[in-house]
This record gives structure tokens, C-alpha cells and sequence, in this order.
């Protein structure tokens, strides 16, 4: 479980986020939605501490990371794993070094361990064999499952993705949003997803902030977020004609 | 008041870069990758400014030198201090912050606008010391080697040069070479060396570790690490000399 209690975070004196709170819950796909530049990267991003809020505490488990030293953040961050939205993986380092890079750095296990985990992620994110392939030899979708991959090397407890869906088609959005879901029930992990992806927010969405203006707007899940009432989250979740469709067809339905 | 701010920033990177790395086998894995990137890799272009530049000094000595009142081993023994005092550590290193300088800016940069550097973070890494510090320690090792390199082979380019234009012997340049030849200049040198080493590698680590933006963003920081790390080699060389060959 993570939560954050009071998040405020400001560039250059413009207020990006307005007191934020909410807990993400443990065994659950978390989302943070809200259009582009609502603040919702920069909130994954404080809570990681890749930024400094400006006031707030961010908890794991209970331990406050806010006020920890760099020593302290980085055991922390040893059970966190994280696919970024270019999926950030290291060019010059193979498939399989890729994956193994946090069991060498972190852990003490053999070689023959390392390479049996290895094994293990990659055959998880449907990419066995694939072991020796480097990067840029990978389409944008197997980038997406080597940084989920190396995401979960660690066993984390806390997984984030930012955007997992950017670029992708819908077929490969949908197997990595059903990868996502998957990991978070076997590892019981506290998934936290930022998208803006409708189909996402559908098939995924457990436990769903809607960030506006920096605030948080609305809470909710995949089904309070087609009924629900709220004018933004109405232009946001209906802004194409093909989903203004479904909605009157909803409206209809409804008694 | 903005390059106090910065040279605030770099003062605080370097505290960041010595740490204890994480795990020291890899450290030592990464030391070796690096000297043969930034270091042996830089053989070929130091071998060829070292072999003319040596070759230029020497004929440009001997064109001068029509008084008959200097001996005829000037040439070696002028050609023998401009290399070792000023030409191949300074010069060379002038050449080194382009080559590397560049190229350390830009792997670097690259890594912070795709996020890797990011990534490094969230796994527990300190990323500084873990990019930054095996390239310094590369370059402080292998820096000095290049510059004794650079040296032999423009002394050797200065009397092959000599030798083809038929402007001295062998015998008479090699004298001049050995001739009130002081092994202070060579510690004087290396010592130069080694900080512009430290100076080089550092400067570039930090511009393009507090890159911000995009692919644009990364050339510009590589060429402003090739400026900022130029200047800084010009104002301790002569700080340095100052301190280390004045009484």
C-alpha cells in the first residue's frame, strides 16, 4: 500500500499539484488518469522521489519516504519496479542483461540463478529465447515487455508505470494492460498505472484518480467512471464521437 | 551569479560521484570498458597530432636557429621542453576534451532525455557514481600513459622530420633531447595531466547529466562541456604552473 498525504509540488512558482491524498491499494491496479499536463506524471514522479515535493509524505507500507536520505530511498526503491514510457532500457546491454542488471546489482545470487530468473521474467512477458536480442533489434511492444521484465526481476512490491500504452497498437496495448493485471494478482503487488488510455481505464481500472487542474478530482473504478456524473471526467472519459455514441446507448439503457 | 549557481551544482555532483559504488566488481568491470573507450580508443588521434605536431616544432626550431652562436642540439633540446612542458599535456589534452569531452556529454545526455538515468534511480542506484565515477578514474589512469605516449612520438616525429629534411643527425638531436633535461617537467606534466583528465571527464558527466529536454538539447550540452572543459584546462594550466614551476 502507498499513500500520499498532503502533495504539493511547484516549478518555477507555478503550483503543479494541489494537496493531493489518496491511498493505493495493495494487490490492486491503481490508476492516474487526467488529460496531458494535469500533473499526473509529476505526481508518479514525486512519489518516487524522481521530484521533491514541495510539502507531503509519501508512505510505503508505512515507512515515510519523504524524509528519508538517499541510503534510506535506495532500499526502498529496491522493491520498486518501474516500466517507463519509452521503456527506458539500457542500449548498450542486451535483452538479458537488461533483466539481470538489478539481480547484479542487488542481489547475491550465482550466475546460473540469475539466468534461471531470467528466464523465468522473460517466459512471463511471453519473450523466451529472446535472451540475446538488443534494443534497438526489439519492436516498441517487446521494449514494453523486456521493461516489465526487468520491472518485476526484483520480486518488487511496488510496480509504476508510466503510460505503458503510449505508442502501442490496441492489440499490443491490450496484452500488456492483461500483463499488468496478471503480475499484480500473482506477485500481489501495489501497481500504480498513469494513462490516458480509455481502454486501460475500462479493462484495468481497480482503483482510479482523476487528476484536474493538479487536484484530485474524482475517485472511482472501471465502473463508477462510465456512470458517474462529473462534467470533467464526462469530456474526458466521452471526448471521441465513437464513445459520445456508447454513452447515449448507456443513457438509454439506463431506467 | 549564474555560473556560481553551477559551479555550486558541480561541487555537489562531485560529492555525489565519490561514494562507495555498489558493488566494486562491476565498478572495476565498468573502469576497464571506459579506459578502453575514452582512453585506448584515443590512441590513434593522439599518435598522429604527436608524430606532426613533433615534426612541425622541430622544423619550425631549426628554420629560426641562424645564429651561429647556438650550438646545433637547440633544435632536440627546444623540441624536448615545448613536448614535454606545454605541447603534450596541454595541447593533447585540448584535443582529448573535444574527443571525449563530446562524447562523455553525449552518452550521458542521451541516458537523461530516454530515461535510462531515471531508471538507474528507481532500482537504488546512485546513477552519478555509477555512470560517472568509472569514466574520472579512466581518465586520471589513462590520461598520463597517453600523454608519456604523445610525448615519445613527437619527439620521434621531430627527428624524423629533421632526419628527412637533412637538418641535423641523429647523434646531435638526440643530445639536445637529453641536454639540461630535468625529470621534474616530466612529474610537472603528469600532474597537469591527471587534474585536466579529472577536469575533462567531470565537466562533460555534469553537462550532460543535468541535460534537460531533448536530442537538440544533448548536442548543445556536448558543446558547451567542449567550451566549459577548454576554458578550465587553460586557467589551471596556468594556476598550475604558477604553483609548480615558479620558485
Amino acid at each position: 500500500m502507498i499513500e500520499v498525504k498532503g502533495l504539493n509540488k511547484s516549478f518555477n512558482g507555478q503550483h503543479v499539484l494541489f494537496d493531493i491524498n489518496h491511498v493505493f491499494e495493495e494487490g490492486k491496479v491503481n490508476l492516474i488518469i487526467g488529460q496531458s499536463g494535469q500533473g499526473k506524471s509529476v505526481l508518479a514522479k514525486c512519489m518516487v522521489g524522481l521530484y521533491e515535493a514541495e510539502q507531503g509524505e509519501v508512505l510505503f507500507d508505512g515507512r515515510n519516504f519523504s524524509s528519508m536520505d538517499r541510503e534510506g530511498r535506495s532500499l526502498i526503491r529496491q522493491e520498486i519496479g518501474m516500466l517507463f514510457q519509452g521503456a527506458a532500457l539500457f542500449d548498450s546491454m542486451s535483452v538479458e542483461e537488461n533483466v539481470m542488471f538489478p539481480l547484479r546489482m542487488f542481489t547475491n545470487m550465482t550466475r546460473g540463478e540469475m539466468q534461471a530468473r531470467v528466464d523465468f521474467c522473460l517466459d512471463r512477458v511471453n519473450l523466451a529465447g529472446r535472451n540475446k536480442l538488443f534494443p534497438a533489434e526489439c519492436s516498441g511492444g517487446m521494449q514494453k515487455r523486456i521493461g516489465i521484465a526487468r520491472a518485476i526481476s526484483m520480486n518488487p512490491r511496488y510496480l509504476f508505470c508510466d503510460e505503458p500504452n503510449s505508442g502501442l497498437d490496441p492489440k499490443t496495448s491490450i496484452v500488456i494492460d492483461g500483463l499488468i493485471k496478471d503480475i499484480t494478482a500473482e506477485f500481489n503487488t501495489t501497481t500504480v498505472v498513469i494513462t490516458h488510455d480509455m481502454n486501460s481505464v475500462i479493462e484495468i481500472g481497480e482503483n482510479i484518480i482523476f487528476i484536474h487542474q493538479g487536484k484530485k478530482w474524482w475517485q472511482g473504478n472501471s465502473e463508477s467512471i462510465i456512470t458517474t456524473d462529473n462534467p470533467e471526467i464526462g469530456s474526458f472519459v466521452y471526448a471521441s464521437e465513437f464513445m459520445k455514441e456508447i454513452r447515449s446507448l448507456l443513457q438509454k439503457k439506463r431506467p | 551569479m549564474k555560473s556560481l549557481a553551477q559551479l555550486g551544482k558541480y561541487m555537489l555532483m562531485l560529492t555525489v560521484v565519490f561514494k562507495k559504488p555498489n558493488k566494486w566488481k562491476y565498478y572495476f568491470q565498468r573502469t576497464i570498458n571506459e579506459i578502453e573507450l575514452i582512453g585506448v580508443n584515443s590512441l590513434p588521434i593522439v599518435a598522429l597530432m604527436s608524430t606532426f605536431m613533433g615534426g612541425v616544432i622541430a622544423l619550425q626550431t631549426a628554420s629560426n636557429m641562424e645564429s651561429p652562436l647556438l650550438p646545433d642540439y637547440t633544435v632536440g633540446y627546444i623540441t624536448q621542453s615545448s613536448t614535454i612542458l606545454e605541447f603534450s599535456p596541454t595541447i593533447i589534452s585540448l584535443i582529448l576534451a573535444g574527443k571525449v569531452g563530446s562524447n562523455v556529454a553525449s552518452e550521458i545526455g542521451t541516458m537523461r532525455v530516454t530515461e535510462q538515468i531515471d531508471a538507474l534511480e528507481i532500482m537504488g542506484i546512485n546513477s552519478l557514481n555509477y555512470l560517472v565515477l568509472p569514466k574520472i578514474t579512466a581518465a586520471v589512469l589513462f590520461f598520463p600513459v597517453l600523454i608519456v605516449f604523445s610525448m615519445a612520438l613527437s619527439l620521434l616525429g621531430g627527428w624524423f622530420s629533421l632526419l628527412i629534411s637533412d637538418l641535423t643527425t641523429t647523434e646531435i638531436y638526440v643530445l639536445g633531447i637529453r641536454s639540461f633535461f630535468d625529470p621534474y617537467h616530466i612529474t610537472y606534466a603528469l600532474t597537469k595531466t591527471f587534474i585536466f583528465g579529472f577536469l575533462i571527464v567531470s565537466i562533460a558527466s555534469f553537462y550532460g547529466y543535468y541535460v534537460k529536454g531533448g536530442s537538440l538539447d544533448v548536442g548543445k550540452a556536448s558543446t558547451q562541456a567542449v567550451v566549459t572543459s577548454s576554458i578550465a584546462i587553460l586557467i589551471s594550466n596556468f594556476v598550475l604552473t604558477q604553483l609548480m614551476l615558479l620558485p
